[in-house]
């Protein structure tokens, strides 16, 4: 029964350790009187709540490991320390499940009166209205065509619904999103990478803007767009990217030196 | 990339997690010299014949070294199917397609166990939620009612009796047996009970490959 004893330990011993499906991570017990509670869900952050984010489960005991990869943990924000702060799983996955609110490519499948069908690489193509578009009404229709890129918003994605995007923010401007020109290189990389480039003060985007200007953008299903002035500048950012996957950061720092020699 | 799942009669194992590139999740698995490859895809799209709208539908396909997949590939497909789908939390991706394929690289003996150490494993490197993980063992009771643990194709082929358990990581619940051959109650007690006891091996050299995957990022 090795697996399992080593699997039920505090939470807080097996932060940045590798956990599988089926652990079990034990809490601290709570201070407050209904302290068995725990909290779901991004939005439920209260101070001293508990919240597990994606790969765990709560169960009896603590939290149940659905996920394989690293333990994360976040203290919480506010006065409450304690039992308080986030957990969740930082898995290496390729595919992507639509979450509410990530940022996306998208490719452009059908062209269907109000709505377009958008292939954002989820298990169901997403939903785009012909609205969601800044300064677009009823007269004045954004020109979208069939394999277009969109880069854009998911304002309904779960489980059990189709999922929903929008290219305009709540007040209604574009904030970056929409159809992405028509030049440039679209390639895929592992969710994981997306979300360590994505970073705030990730090293390798500060490395990689260093050598020549260039245009970028991430979408957290894994897809990345780059132009850069000719071709040939553009497939190098693309192929750094798709090799800092596997590469340490000494690796990189030595790919960079040889870059910007020449 | 070899460990020996220490001295309970298992043979060497040896595995890679994500050798192939288009697959969601993939897995090479080396037990002795059976050999498996797995690739898994999903939460994918689902065809509308197909679809379950509380569930992931699970699809298994085991193909041979070589021909095509028969009646006897068909019934495994079913066995491990079912497993799967005891250990995954199918509940969370509904009207969605997870599907594995196993391709059978040499079978050597003990291939059920094999597929479904190579299943649990691609599973795993897919990042698909499952409530526990498994793993396939099988046992060979001799004429002398000696049991031995994933046995070669020889010993398979002498023995009284092979069995085939799948055992799941929280409790050692038995997820799954399959019989070939004559054997008394108590021998499958026994069998079960060696079969939960080589499980702690697996799950630690699942831990370790895991851990080997991950030390690289």
């Amino acid at each position: 029964m090795a697996a399992a004893e080593a699997g039920a330990l505090p939470a807080e011993q097996r932060v940045g350790q590798v956990v599988l499906p089926g652990d079990v991570l034990l809490l601290p017990a709570h201070p407050e009187a209904d302290g068995e509670r725990l909290w779901l869900g991004p939005g439920a952050a209260l101070p001293g709540r508990l919240v597990c984010g994606p790969g765990l489960r709560s169960c009896g005991a603590g939290l149940l490991v659905t996920k394989c990869g690293l333990l994360r943990h976040r203290q919480a924000g506010g006065a409450g320390g304690g039992s308080g702060g986030a957990y969740w799983v930082d898995s290496q996955q390729k595919r992507y499940v639509p979450v509410k609110g990530d940022h996306v490519i998208g490719i452009v499948t059908i062209k269907a009166g109000d709505i377009f069908k958008v292939d954002v690489g989820g298990s169901e193509q997403a939903s785009l209205s012909y609205l969601a578009f800044e300064g677009a009404t009823k007269r004045n229709r954004p020109n979208v065509q069939v394999g277009d890129l969109i880069y854009g918003q998911f304002i309904v994605a779960n489980k059990d619904m189709e999922p929903e995007m929008v290219c305009i923010d709540s007040s209604g401007r574009a904030n970056g999103m929409g159809v992405i020109g028509h030049e440039g290189l679209l390639f895929k990389v592992s969710l994981g990478l997306i979300r360590k480039l994505l970073a705030p003060n990730c090293e390798i985007i500060q490395e990689l803007g260093q050598l020549y200007p260039f245009e970028i953008v991430f979408g957290m299903n894994g897809r990345i767009w780059v132009k850069a002035k000719t071709i040939q500048q553009t497939l190098i950012v693309a192929n750094i990217l798709e090799a800092c996957e596997h590469m340490t950061a000494e690796q990189r720092t030595q790919a960079f030196a040889k870059l910007s020699e020449r | 990339m070899g460990s020996e799942p220490g001295g309970c009669g298992l043979r060497r194992f040896s595995c890679e997690l994500g050798p192939l590139g288009r697959p969601d999740g993939s897995a090479a698995l080396l037990q002795g010299d059976t050999s498996v490859l797995a690739g898994l895809y999903g939460p994918a799209e689902v065809k509308v014949s197909k679809e379950l709208y509380d569930k992931a539908t699970v699809e298994v396909l085991l193909k041979p070294k070589v021909g095509l997949p028969g009646v006897f590939e068909k019934n495994r497909e079913q066995l491990i199917r079912k497993t799967c789908e005891a250990a995954l939390l199918g509940a969370l991706h509904p009207r969605t397609s997870i599907t594995i394929v196993l391709q059978v690289i040499s079978d050597a003996g003990s291939l059920l166990a094999c597929c479904l150490n190579a299943a649990c494993m691609g599973l795993m490197d897919a990042g698909l939620p499952m409530k526990s993980l498994f793993c396939g063992v099988t046992c060979t009771l001799d004429a002398t009612g000696a049991i031995g643990l994933d046995p070669t194709a020889k010993q398979e082929k002498e023995a009284r009796a092979v069995v085939t358990f799948a055992i799941s990581s929280v409790e050692r619940q038995v997820l799954m047996s399959t019989t070939k051959g004559t054997c008394s109650v108590e021998e499958l007690q026994q069998c079960i009970a060696a079969a939960q006891r080589a499980s702690g091996a697996i799950f630690q050299f699942y831990r370790d490959s895991v851990r080997r995957k991950y030390s690289k990022t």
